[in-house]
């Protein structure tokens, strides 16, 4: 059986947006939970572009990604807001204003209040449009690995030019039979280090490397048995396998939320600019995946977002009490929340 | 300014001005051109705005600095004359550039 949780506000997303919503959120007295995809807190900023340079954050001529999510981490420390990573909203219902939502790790969570910060989407595998690609997923194809043993004795062939593909090709030449590594140009985008490793194992005849080619096609009977790669000037050539790893990166997709009888615009969620609620009641939609007219797609923006939605999401979390607005510079009450002495 | 052709996978073209200083990723996003997906909104991190450059075109374009070319390593077919469009930034001399869309942005 899963446990339920009861909270004031569910937070979908925990990228820069998402993160401040519980500030906003927690110097009102409501207590959030964050739930997000990714193994990591930070969305896109540390997912994405840790370390390119923002400028447009306000009184922050300069920051990092990184920097940015550190710091509004150390801003909501006071509120110990839990955090579910590697976990995503699958099913939503609702029933009197109260809405249930159930992860893909079986945790239900039941809350008055659904704050969507999701970004362009949560982060998923990319995977290459190839019909037989898609059919044999699970069947000697993935896009992870969660069991590195599972490769032990295997015939393997891996994609892709990133960390993940040269750490894992590195790693399961230890244990695998065969390996080859399969990237479309020379040059490797993984650590220094990791592709001198890799360099190495090859001269050593531990790994067959192929590069300047992309995957075609494969083929199988029930599982996979062979991998069609394509040189650049189009020539195929086939290298039998049991499993096959492709480490393309991820991409940015809509996912369940397509299918929660919101109203969208395109990919981002129609809201509206006076407290940022979704077409359906005590859903909001905060940061880069709302729309409205005139949306900019900042950071700061989201901000504000937050701020606002935070106040409607406190008439449904107290009905009964009444919101007084109050500024943190003046107000022993929320300087008391944020544990200023 | 320059005329730009965009040409979808499917064979329809779309032939625009697109103003000096745009990236032709810019230029098909604010023309509603399919094809195109862009969805980090052209901070070279997503390659989800991928192009083949006309043959005649690749040499007259700046060359790809390394993020992009790191970038196209997530991309669908990459071919030597994949660029993304988001690192193109469109000036006079680009002026009749053609460019074809891949079949799927990934």
């Amino acid at each position: 059986m899963s446990e339920t949780i009861k909270t004031d506000c569910v937070i979908i997303g925990a990228g820069p947006v998402g993160l401040f919503a519980v500030f906003e959120l927690g110097i009102l007295g409501l207590e959030s939970h964050v739930v997000d995809n990714l193994d990591k807190i930070g969305g896109q900023c540390a997912e994405l572009y840790p370390d390119k340079p923002i400028y447009d954050i306000p009184a922050l001529p300069e920051c990092t990604g990184l920097s940015l999510i550190e710091n509004l981490q150390k801003q909501i420390k006071p509120f110990n807001t839990p955090f579910h990573l590697n976990e995503r909203i699958n099913e939503i219902s609702s029933d009197n204003d109260i809405w249930t939502l159930k992860t893909s790790r079986d945790k239900v969570f039941e809350t008055p209040n659904i704050f969507i910060a999701g970004g362009v989407g949560s982060f998923e595998p990319r995977k290459p449009p190839i019909d037989n690609v898609l059919k044999y997923e699970n069947k000697g194809i993935k896009y992870s690995i969660s069991d590195k043993n599972f490769y032990r004795d295997k015939k393997v062939v891996i994609f892709g030019g990133g960390d993940s593909a040269l750490d894992w090709t590195v790693e399961l030449s230890k244990i695998a039979s065969h390996i080859s590594l399969v990237h479309r140009r020379d040059e490797f985008k993984a650590a220094n280090h990791t592709v001198n490793q890799m360099r190495d194992l090859v001269k050593a005849g531990k790994v067959n490397l192929v590069t300047k080619s992309q995957i075609s096609n494969v083929q199988g009977s029930d599982r996979v048995e062979k991998v069609i790669i394509k040189d650049n000037d189009g020539n195929e050539k086939i290298i039998e396998c049991d499993e096959i790893l492709i480490f393309y990166g991820l991409k940015m997709e809509l996912g369940p939320i397509n299918d929660w009888g919101l109203n969208l615009h395109e990919k981002q969620i129609d809201v509206n600019t006076e407290d940022f609620e979704t077409s359906l009641p005590g859903i909001f939609a905060i940061g880069d995946i709302s729309y409205y007219p005139g949306k900019l797609k900042l950071i700061l923006s989201g901000f504000h977002e937050a701020a606002l939605a935070a106040q409607k999401a406190f008439t449904r979390a107290k009905p009964d009490e009444t919101l007084t607005f109050r500024y943190t510079t003046s107000s022993s009450d929320i300087q008391k929340k944020l544990g200023v002495k | 300014m320059a005329k730009i052709k965009y040409i979808e996978f499917n064979g329809n073209e779309h032939e625009i001005e697109v103003s000096n200083g745009l990236t032709l990723m810019e230029g098909a996003i604010k023309n509603k051109i399919p094809g195109i997906d862009a969805d980090c909104g052209g901070a070279c991190a997503c390659a989800t705005c991928h192009v083949y450059v006309d043959n005649k075109w690749i040499e007259k374009l700046s060359p790809k600095d390394d993020s992009e070319e790191d970038m196209l390593d997530f991309a669908f077919e990459v071919k030597s004359n994949s660029r993304l469009s988001c690192q193109i930034t469109v000036s006079d001399e680009l002026d009749g550039l053609i460019v074809n869309m891949p079949e799927k942005q990934f």
